[in-house]
């Protein structure tokens, strides 16, 4: 009976320990990254929210990134070729995380040296961005 | 070998023998380091990354700031910039922030202060501002409570030392000033010797707008010349009244230690201000000329202004009957200190051997049935055993200040005999008392001066340092004691050192404003006329002698770091904007030769430096606060010339 009692209990903690871990396999984080983002709706470029991600861009981000040259930080013109759209949106809503969790941020930290920070962005915001970043592809 | 085994066995035995002789002979010779329990460390050890239970504010007094510490840990975690020019962050140097330091004497760097007080609403501390007065220029100063940061400070007319303030009242209708020192009124040149003919004293009441907090000064009544101490306001059935302690009812000009102590008794100014603000809505004042600057710090254009005023609203109590009565009150006091209930005020007589604690509606009473002592220049005298509650005996010497625990019991420090005593409402009777290491002032119980007091520790406001500490030569730190109340009997938990003197504490669960903490200034809500929000905004413009700087800072670069076509004689407007909007990131800014402080800079925030630079030459300015692994290579030049330079400079790429 005790014996019967603890393979129970054994088993119920592999059942937790398995669902928990099968469930996080599903996502693949290493092309979308780790943070709120699961999924981006791309549709035909809307041209408005283009210069409103712009608008952010200059203000938040140039002070490291540029869309045609490596500066402080990497260039971003082509950066929806190179990464997923859920990726570029958790870097810029969730950096910190990235940083530490994913491989690719790691290499890039390593070879920057400065750790890119949440700018008190909403995820509109970080939409607005990425829509700006799409029309800044071939630069 | 066995042999020396032996020998060394009988040395280490004589030598702990000899230590253990050591340590009991030196504690018996040593001095008193208080009775402390052995749990102690564990009731004030808060684990690293956990926080304490409460915020407490410190008066800086003669730093002329306000310290913020957590309790019951005892650490400091900020100095708030509020009367003294900080060369930490720039305050008071900045053009941002010098009109804050502006008054009608002109721009002072410092001030003493003396007590904070948090704003309330229906009688307990709700975390929106904190108050806390300017004693040696009077003036009353507003701290933003979401920011931390000083939102406005003004100044009161017609008063020498303001001491009795900022005491609020229920629903921070009004902060209260009043003068410590009187003076002719309005000043003017007279003889010293003619004090009663020519010196008075004014009350002011500060009006607070509930919805910006803004300040302004309501009204000034004009009472005999006497010295105003210290305030608070009652609450419950007492609302609508505050209370002022006076000494020198004798008029004494010199040698006050002596000549302001020969009453036995002086008073408490019982002053009616819902009367008063009838008589102001009726019309029953006069407008006297009056010169004093009113300074507010503009969350949106990050910067202060200063307005110069010149007319106050002044009441003369002769002319609304039943303002103001005199509790007679032995002797020279200085605390008065309303119970939760508000029924109560308990006053510290300090030449007095015993704490004499009137009565509310005792008072109203003696009122209505007319028992009066005579008057003082038209303001009624109540009889003292018509209003007197209870006298609590053998409460020490010297006694001070009483705050409450909200569970029935007042402890009031005193001075000369270096003790709190706790004594029970109602009884009088004291039940326990506590020596404080040394000669405390002021004592603080979260809450203590409110409706609803969160009684579980004291602090004692110790006035005498002396042996608390390691020695650091003649100057020391000043000293504060940690007592828990939680039980029957007062504990001491901890010595913790404080800055400047702090006269007086407020202190408030930490949860009621964490909270509402701002972490960064949001940049697109910027409104500094020189703000570069952006790389691309960054520029130098010239406007005659005058070169303004539009400079970005992030990590670790500022846009623009080369700089030339600035010419000796020029004013330089360095105009620096974190573009950081990361909590705790701010960058700082320094140039070589620079008669300034340093610039301390928020996320999202602009501050300005004014260079004046002398002689030619290339100058380096860097980031003087850590950012990054790159931090060293936050830096860069201006070029100075004596010749027609064109302005150049680096901007974004």
């Amino acid at each position: 009976m005790k014996k019967l009692i603890l393979f129970t209990i054994v088993m119920m903690f592999f059942l937790i320990a398995c669902g928990g871990g099968s469930k996080e396999d599903e996502f693949d984080h290493i092309k979308y990254g780790f943070g709120p983002i699961t999924k981006v709706d791309i549709g035909p470029i809307d041209q408005a929210l283009v210069e409103k991600g712009k608008k952010i861009f200059e203000i938040k981000c140039t002070a490291c990134h540029k869309i045609e040259t490596r500066y402080v930080a990497p260039k971003l013109g082509g950066i929806t070729k190179r990464r997923a759209p859920e990726y570029i949106m958790n870097m810029i809503l969730n950096p910190a995380e990235m940083i530490q969790k994913h491989p690719e941020t790691k290499k890039l930290l390593a070879e920057y040296s400065v750790p890119m920070t949440f700018q008190n962005v909403t995820k509109d915001d970080a939409r607005a961005i990425l829509e700006y970043f799409r029309t800044c592809e071939d630069k | 070998m066995k042999r020396l085994s032996n020998t060394k066995m009988w040395l280490a035995a004589l030598s702990i023998i000899a230590l253990v002789v050591i340590i009991s002979a030196c504690s018996k010779s040593g001095r008193n380091r208080g009775m402390v329990e052995s749990d102690a460390a564990g009731k004030v050890y808060i684990a690293p990354g956990t926080y304490d239970e409460f915020y407490c504010f410190m008066s800086g007094g003669f730093s002329g700031q306000v310290s913020v510490y957590g309790l019951p840990s005892g650490r400091l975690f900020k100095v708030i910039s509020v009367y003294s020019q900080n060369p930490e962050n720039g305050y008071g140097y900045t053009e941002e922030t010098k009109p804050m330091l502006m008054t009608s004497h002109g721009f002072i760097p410092w001030d003493d202060a003396h007590h904070p007080e948090l704003s309330q609403t229906n009688g307990v501390p709700d975390g929106r501002w904190i108050f806390i007065n300017g004693n040696n220029t009077p003036r009353i100063a507003r701290i933003d409570l979401k920011t931390f940061e000083t939102a406005e400070i003004i100044e009161i007319p017609n008063t020498g030392g303001n001491h009795a303030s900022a005491f609020t009242t229920p629903n921070t209708e009004y902060v209260v000033a009043a003068t410590r020192f009187s003076v002719p009124y309005p000043q003017s040149d007279v003889p010293i010797a003619e004090y009663k003919k020519y010196f008075k004293g004014a009350l002011s009441y500060i009006k607070v707008d509930q919805g910006s907090g803004k300040m302004s000064v309501a009204f000034q009544i004009i009472v005999p010349g006497f010295n105003y101490d210290l305030a608070h306001s009652g609450r419950g059935p007492s609302n609508g009244w505050s209370f002022f302690t006076c000494y020198n009812s004798e008029q004494a000009t010199t040698l006050l230690e002596v000549n302001a102590s020969k009453n036995d008794k002086d008073f408490i100014a019982a002053v009616n201000w819902k009367k008063a603000e009838e008589a102001v809505a009726a019309g029953k004042f006069k407008t006297i000329p009056a010169n004093y600057f009113h300074n507010i710090y503009n969350e949106e254009t990050q910067s202060a202004t200063s307005e110069k005023l010149r007319s106050v609203k002044v009441i003369d109590p002769k002319d609304v009957p039943g303002l103001i009565y005199y509790l007679p009150t032995p002797k020279s006091p200085h605390g008065v200190d309303v119970d939760p209930t508000g029924e109560y005020i308990a006053c510290g007589g300090k030449l007095a051997a015993m704490i004499p604690v009137h009565s509310f509606s005792k008072m109203l009473k003696a009122i209505e049935n007319k028992q009066f002592d005579g008057e003082a220049e038209g303001i009624p005298i109540l009889k003292y055993d018509a209003v007197i509650a209870g006298e609590v005996k053998d409460c020490g010497l010297g006694p001070l200040h009483t705050e409450f625990d909200g569970q029935g019991y007042g402890y009031t420090s005193a001075f000369i005999s270096s003790e709190i005593v706790k004594w029970k409402i109602g009884t009088w009777q004291v039940v326990d008392r506590i020596p404080s290491y040394y000669s405390i002032g002021h004592l603080m119980i979260p809450g203590g001066d409110c409706a609803k007091p969160w009684g579980k520790y004291v602090v004692a406001l110790n006035k005498i340092t002396k042996d608390r500490y390691l020695p650091t030569g003649p100057e020391m730190c000043q000293s504060a004691q940690l007592i828990d109340i939680s039980g029957d009997k007062m504990k001491l938990l901890l010595d913790f050192p404080t800055i400047g003197e702090p006269h007086y504490a407020q202190a408030i669960p930490a949860e009621l404003l964490m909270k509402n903490s701002q972490k960064i200034f949001p940049i697109e809500q910027n409104k500094h006329p020189y703000a570069a929000k952006g790389e691309k905004e960054a520029k130098v413009v010239r406007e005659g002698n005058n070169v303004h700087v539009y400079m970005t800072m992030t990590r670790s670069h500022f846009i623009p770091d080369n700089i030339e076509g600035v010419k000796v004689g020029d004013n330089v407007y360095i105009h620096t904007t974190n573009l950081e909007q990361d909590w705790d990131v701010p960058h700082g800014f320094a140039i070589l030769g620079a008669e300034f402080s340093e610039l301390l800079v928020m996320p999202g925030q602009t501050r300005t430096l004014v260079w004046k630079p002398k002689e030619v030459g290339v100058y380096p300015f860097y980031c003087t606060d850590f950012c990054s692994a790159l931090h060293q290579e936050m830096s860069g030049y201006i070029r100075v010339s004596n010749t027609n330079v064109p302005i150049s400079y680096n901007g974004s790429k």
